[in-house]
């Protein structure tokens, strides 16, 4: 299995605040990377640092054996990269097909319209938006943009898919459906890093987990190793019971 | 799926012709004069809608493009006997030159920063325009007589101006919609609803955004050339009119910004009202105002933007997604 991503020291501040203290990691081809760790643990910054919306101040990221650190966002797209975002970010005026088509004429393949038209009713098939093609995006509810989030990043073929917190807001069924649609995604051969809070459900997609906490990346390992991790119990988890149900869910 | 052609492009087109057809079935040069006035003002809002309406940056110096253009082509008709098309050609060119030069420096800022230095651009250049000696300074160039004998006496030039007008209109109805069912309109009006998640998406947002400037630019450069042509002279204070950009934008914003038939609608719809407004004496407490339907403008706009931000156009596609099939 060749590596798809590599991070490599990745520093980032915002003034004073230190959101991410060298973070290393190799992402190998077909994986799903779980990324968790409180609120405010960086997390978001972590994905914003790897697709090119802020430049770190040191490290660095390799895509695909190129270092893409510092590249703008719409160059790392270029290569295949694309992203969902945990507070989503609908083109309101524009029509839920519209919306998808965006990712498929602007992302790595670059598609003419009417290529583009044909893979966004393709995808919104997939994560079951199909009937609101038509809709202006802006009409949608939180369940129904956060599964256009989706479909726009997937519209693109990317190599890597960022899923910020897609489940969370969710019902259980909602949650399901989704986690369906996300283990289809990776079946297509798509590497996939997700962030998620539902203890559970990451622990059940993931192959292997990387645990922040003030931008210190704490703990790496398999879902099982995780949730006996002792660093990760305090710092995160808090609670050894939560710990212990949980190894007892992933097993 | 979308048409290559919306049947929306038939009914603009159609009345653009019923516009235009009058003055040279009548041949009635009081209704040219006043038809030409109206699609002067459609090229400035149908061209401005490219950049405000599609992209959705707000440029309050639409104008001097039209301004530049027009010194740019009467200079090349007057001084080096350019014939009226070269002249028009030039000014094009030049306004679209200067959009894209400005494009790369000033479409980094956004919302009312953007606006701003539109503003200051436009005063920048009627300033240097005024003081520049080739251009007559702020005298400005007046055309001699004799420019107009090629095309058969000045009566007849006013018929040929008229002609190219209607052209214009046409190519920019043309262009507007060819922009909006194009793969550029689509990344257009994903910057326009959020710059960020474009760039994000793919979207190389510093060139697509040049490129709707340039376009936006191009047919007011030519206008202007035109109407300066028509006019026989060009002075600073007429070519760089600041409240000729706010009309365009009432104009947009009025008849829907965003759609390829609104700029037209509200330029027809302004300038029908404008007329009203300047055969009417107006006076408050006994003070002749002038002007007057510049306080409409405001008025207007204010009304517009509180209550049908869509404008008249994007309004009927909300309030009737059925006339979405005949409207775009
Ligand atoms: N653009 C920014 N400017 C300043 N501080 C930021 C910015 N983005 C994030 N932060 C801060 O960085 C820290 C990490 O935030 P974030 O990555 O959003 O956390 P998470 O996604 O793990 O909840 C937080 O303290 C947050 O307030
Ligand atoms: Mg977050």
């Amino acid at each position: 299995m060749s590596i798809l991503l590599s991070v490599q020291g990745v520093t980032k501040r915002f003034g004073g605040l230190q959101a991410l203290t060298r973070v290393t990691f190799d992402l190998p081809e077909g994986q799903i990377l779980g990324l968790i760790g409180p609120n405010g643990a960086g997390k978001t910054t972590l994905f914003n640092v790897i697709n090119g919306v802020y430049t770190p101040e040191e490290g660095r990221i390799i895509f695909r054996g190129e270092d893409i650190t510092g590249r703008k966002p719409y160059e790392v797209a270029h290569r295949g990269l694309a992203r969902t975002h945990q507070i989503v970010r609908p083109l309101n005026q524009l029509t839920v097909r519209e919306n998808v088509m965006v990712g498929a004429c602007f992302g790595r393949e670059n598609h003419l319209l009417h290529r583009a038209a044909e893979i966004a009713d393709e995808i919104l098939e997939l994560v079951g938006l199909k009937e609101r093609a038509e809709q202006l995006a802006g009409s949608l509810n939180v369940a129904q943009k956060k599964r256009l989030e989706m479909a726009r990043a997937l519209a693109a073929h990317p190599y890597l898919l960022l899923l910020d917190e897609v489940l969370a807001g969710l019902n259980p069924s909602e949650v399901e459906g989704m986690l369906n649609t996300i283990r289809a995604i990776r079946d297509r051969g798509i590497t996939i890093i997700m962030i998620e809070h539902l203890m559970h459900a990451i622990m059940n997609v993931s192959e292997r987990i990387i645990v922040l906490d003030y931008g210190e990346q704490i703990a790496e390992g398999t879902p099982q190793e995780i949730s006996n991790n002792p660093r990760v119990i305090e710092a995160y988890l808090g609670d050894p019971n939560l710990a212990k149900r949980l190894l007892e869910e992933v097993s | 799926m979308k048409k290559w052609l919306h049947p929306g492009l038939w009914l603009t087109l159609a009345i653009l012709l019923v516009i235009s057809i009058w003055p040279i079935l009548t041949r009635d040069a009081a209704l040219r004069e006043r038809t030409f006035t109206i699609l002067l003002a459609i090229v400035m809002a149908s061209s401005l809608n490219i950049i405000l309406g599609y992209t959705g940056y707000v440029s309050f110096g639409h104008v001097v493009f039209y301004g530049l253009g027009g010194y740019m082509g009467v200079y090349a008709i007057d001084k080096w006997g350019w014939p009226l098309p070269a002249g028009v050609l030039l000014g094009g060119l030049t306004a679209g030159l200067l959009a894209f030069l400005l494009g790369r420096a000033i479409l980094r800022l956004r919302g009312a920063y953007f606006a701003l230095v539109t503003i200051g651009i436009n005063e920048a250049m009627r300033t240097f325009v005024s003081n520049f000696q080739p251009f007559g300074a702020s005298t400005g160039i007046e055309l001699h007589f004799s420019v107009y004998k090629p095309y058969g006496g000045a009566a007849e030039a006013l018929w040929l101006t008229y002609y190219l007008v209607v052209a214009l209109s046409l190519i920019n109805i043309l262009l507007s919609y060819w922009v909006r069912q194009s793969k550029l309109g689509l990344g257009l009006m994903a910057i326009r609803e959020d710059e960020d998640a474009a760039e994000v998406m793919g979207v190389v947002a510093p060139q697509y955004k040049t490129l709707a400037y340039v376009l936006s630019a191009i047919l007011p450069g030519m206008l202007g050339v035109l109407f300066f042509f028509k006019n026989g002279t060009v002075e600073p204070k007429d070519a760089f009119r600041l409240h000729f950009s706010i009309e365009a934008i009432v104009m947009v914003m009025l008849g829907g910004q965003g759609t390829v038939l609104g700029p037209l609608v509200g330029a027809w719809g302004y300038q029908r009202l404008r007329g009203l407004l300047l055969t009417t004496n107006w006076k408050i407490a006994g003070l002749a105002i002038k002007d007057f339907q510049l306080v409409i403008a405001g008025i207007l706009l204010l009304l517009i933007v509180l209550f049908v931000p869509a404008g008249l156009v994007g309004w009927l596609q909300q309030k009737f997604s059925k006339l979405r099939r005949v409207l775009i």
